[in-house]
């Protein structure tokens, strides 16, 4: 008999084991998935975390795999903030698309100028968009009670259609023959978010990224607002007695999560995205929450994640090549893996004893 | 080790490598799709083609594909690991792919890329469509005769001049059959949304539509149409579940014959690029059966339209034709040329509907 006793504090081993544990979980469940559509489940697993990092072709996948974990990591980073404090931002793609319309609005209205101040403009401009969309769910919060949840979340579907708006309206190219989709900013030089060190990957976004990292575990474990959120998370009363100003707290945390979420999107868009289309955004406002969580919510915890999730992402598209996988059964195998570790999410903060049933 | 193993290695190795340079290499031909094959429309159809060029290429040929592929940076990121992984020519199938098409190519000038529905060439890159608005024309005359309350509605995707070649040759070779027919349109600004494909059949049936034509992938249309009773027509493929009523034909993307050609150029290293759009006289648009619902008389008149057509004899846009606000656009007999149809942007005299901005 095996009876489930919660624990008085968190385990640490099984904070920092439970992801490790998911992602062998994920291999296996995801090798029969595999084996069972009549795959080689071995290729598979391999062709999804192994050659992209050390196959023939790694020198190329290497520098895309910051490409595409620089966004998560970035928008991962602010939501974990909020999400310590218990305050649930949702609605990260939302900002993240907001972003990338009011930076690229700037470069587009300065096109076809040249100027070194330009993308600095686009920078702030994107932040300042994702952080206003941000204080929307924030504000209705704080005067009225609303449920950030479901406003941040609402305000994504509203971002899109402002997005497709945007796409056959006012940011379209005027020399792309009626086609919907605004001018290519990688071919606009003071715009374009090119690599730092050519052929590395490392755009600015990334630099962003990996910055907020650090700026982030100073923040959470050498400052007074690190203390706070840890606090408001765990006890809001007892956060309440320390000083702590909640409203002032969910508006940091939506304010500030939505301007990292803005800055990834004009990163993206001046950089590998190139262009705003209505189709975009593909999604990294909503798969940073998996990184957020698959990261413990530690800044470094986050960098390992994003850079997980982009491994399956690039392998996934490895395997549809390699083992012939359909993109529905890579698709599953990512959702397996927060799945599972939910699952053992359990072992964190639960033990499991044996009864003796007395004789 | 000794000098001799050492060479003897070498020569092994040499001797593979020329064998295997004898024996061919089949051709590695890869595919990014915007969504699954699963869709039944669009990428349905491109991966049938696939699958038959492979099949008509018998092991000559190998081929791969990539779904689910976002438009932006992850599709040139797939598009360069086809071309890593050996393949020598690439066909991207959305419109969305190009600029990441045109940035693939440029950095891997010994393969050849084949873009669909775009407009950027390169010297190893080609671009290819098809004239659908060929078929708009066939099923836009049976749309014209079949209704009863003389309005018909369409279904728009997006308001790119592909999709409003498409609106207007339906409007011009319904009205040429019934003066009185009147045309409404709802965009559901997607190519593949079931529910808001659906919406938009409602909407057009409440305002008393009994014929529906759309330009978007799924067949949730044809199932709002069977629940009305009214007629409908398949999009992309040939969605013949519905047949004979409510679709009652439908305008069919066949691409194989174009891979196949462009494939053998290849194989013959004869491939140039070249900017392709062939229609229903190469059978890259077919109109899927006409069944039993549409009285004889009628289908002659549609496969009359179809004949001429084919043989290049008619050409759906030809004038006298104004445009929506009176204005001149063709003179009596005049063809509208190439140019001004990939770049049409205004509905033409008759089409009530407002052009949307």
């Amino acid at each position: 008999m095996f009876l489930l006793e919660k624990r008085p504090e968190a385990s640490r081993l099984w904070t920092w084991g439970t992801p490790v544990l998911a992602v062998v979980a994920t291999m296996i469940a995801g090798g029969l998935l595999f084996a069972l559509m009549g795959k080689d489940p071995f290729l598979a697993i391999r062709a999804i975390f192994w050659d992209p990092l050390f196959g023939p072709n790694a020198s190329y996948f290497r520098p895309q795999l910051l490409v595409k974990a620089g966004p998560l990591i970035l928008i991962a980073m602010g939501l974990s903030f909020g999400f310590r404090a218990g305050i649930w931002n949702i609605g990260a793609e939302g900002q993240y698309v907001i972003g990338a319309l009011c930076g690229a609005a700037v470069a587009l209205a300065a096109y076809p100028a040249e100027n070194l101040l330009i993308f600095p403009a686009m920078i702030l401009a994107g932040a300042l968009g994702g952080f206003l969309w941000g204080m929307i769910p924030a504000f209705l919060r704080i005067r009225f009670g609303t449920n950030e949840i479901l406003v941040s979340l609402m305000l994504v579907y509203v971002a899109e259609n402002v997005l497709s708006y945007m796409a056959h309206g006012p940011l379209k190219n005027p020399q792309g023959y009626g086609f919907p989709g605004s001018r290519n900013l990688q071919q606009y030089p003071s715009a374009h978010n090119a690599e730092v060190i050519a052929g590395t990957g490392l755009h600015w976004g990334v630099l962003a990224a990996l910055a907020a990292v650090v700026v982030g575990h100073v923040l959470l474990n050498r400052h007074i607002f690190g203390f706070q959120i840890r606090v408001a998370g765990q006890a809001p009363r007892a956060a309440r007695f320390a000083g702590v100003n909640p409203d002032r707290l969910v508006a940091i945390c939506l304010g500030g999560s939505g301007a990292l979420a803005g800055l990834a999107g004009i990163f993206e868009v001046s950089g590998p995205g190139g262009q705003i289309t209505d189709a975009f955004n593909v999604g990294y406002g909503f798969t940073a929450i998996i990184v957020a969580f698959l990261g413990r919510l530690e800044p470094l915890g986050i960098l390992l994640a994003g850079l997980l999730m982009a491994l399956t992402y690039i392998g996934g598209e490895t395997a549809q090549l390699v083992v012939g996988l359909p993109a529905a059964a890579i698709q599953a195998f990512q959702g397996m893996l927060l799945f599972f570790l939910l699952a053992f999410d359990l072992l964190t903060h639960y033990r499991i004893r044996r009864r003796r049933i007395p004789a | 080790m000794h000098r001799r193993t050492l060479l003897a290695g070498v020569a092994m190795t040499l001797g593979l490598l020329a064998t295997g340079a004898v024996a061919q290499e089949p051709l590695k031909v890869g595919f990014i799709y915007v969504g699954v094959p699963g869709d039944g429309g669009w990428t349905y159809q491109h991966d049938q083609a696939r699958k038959e060029m492979e099949a008509h290429f018998g092991g000559k040929v190998v081929t791969s594909a990539i779904e689910n592929v976002p438009e932006g940076a992850d599709a040139e990121r797939a598009i360069t690991q086809l071309a890593l992984d050996g393949n020598k020519l690439i066909f991207t199938t959305s419109f969305g792919f190009m600029d990441a098409t045109a940035n693939v190519a440029a950095k891997f000038p010994d393969v050849k890329f084949e873009h669909a529905t775009g407009y950027k060439l390169a010297p190893n890159l080609s671009v290819y469509d098809a004239r659908f608005y060929e078929g708009r024309a066939v099923i836009g005359t049976i749309a014209g005769r079949m209704t009863k309350s003389n309005k018909i509605g369409y279904i728009g995707s997006f308001p790119i001049p592909e999709v409003i070649q498409g609106i207007n040759s339906s409007f011009i070779h319904a009205r040429k059959v019934n003066p009185n027919v009147e045309m409404k349109i709802v965009w559901a600004y997607s190519w593949f949304d079931p529910a808001k494909e659906a919406d938009a059949a409602s909407a057009l049936i409440a305002e008393g539509v009994d014929v529906i034509l759309q330009h978007t992938d799924s067949t949730a249309p044809q199932a709002k149409a069977q629940e009305a009773g009214i007629y409908s027509f398949g999009q992309a493929s040939d969605m013949a579940a519905y047949k004979p009523k409510p679709r009652i034909a439908s305008i069919i993307d066949h691409w194989t014959p174009y891979y196949i050609d462009r494939v053998q150029a290849v194989l013959d290293g004869k491939w140039e690029s070249k900017a392709s759009w062939t229609g229903i006289k190469e059978g890259t648009v077919q109109i899927g059966e006409i069944t039993e619902a549409v009285p004889a008389e009628v289908k002659a008149e549609a496969e009359a339209v179809q004949a001429k057509i084919a043989d290049g004899s008619y050409h759906p846009f030809t004038g006298p034709l104004k445009k929506q606000d009176g204005s001149d656009w063709l003179a009596d007999g005049q063809v509208a040329t190439d140019a001004e149809l990939q770049g049409m942007n205004f509905f033409v005299e008759g089409i009530t509907a407002e052009y949307p901005k």
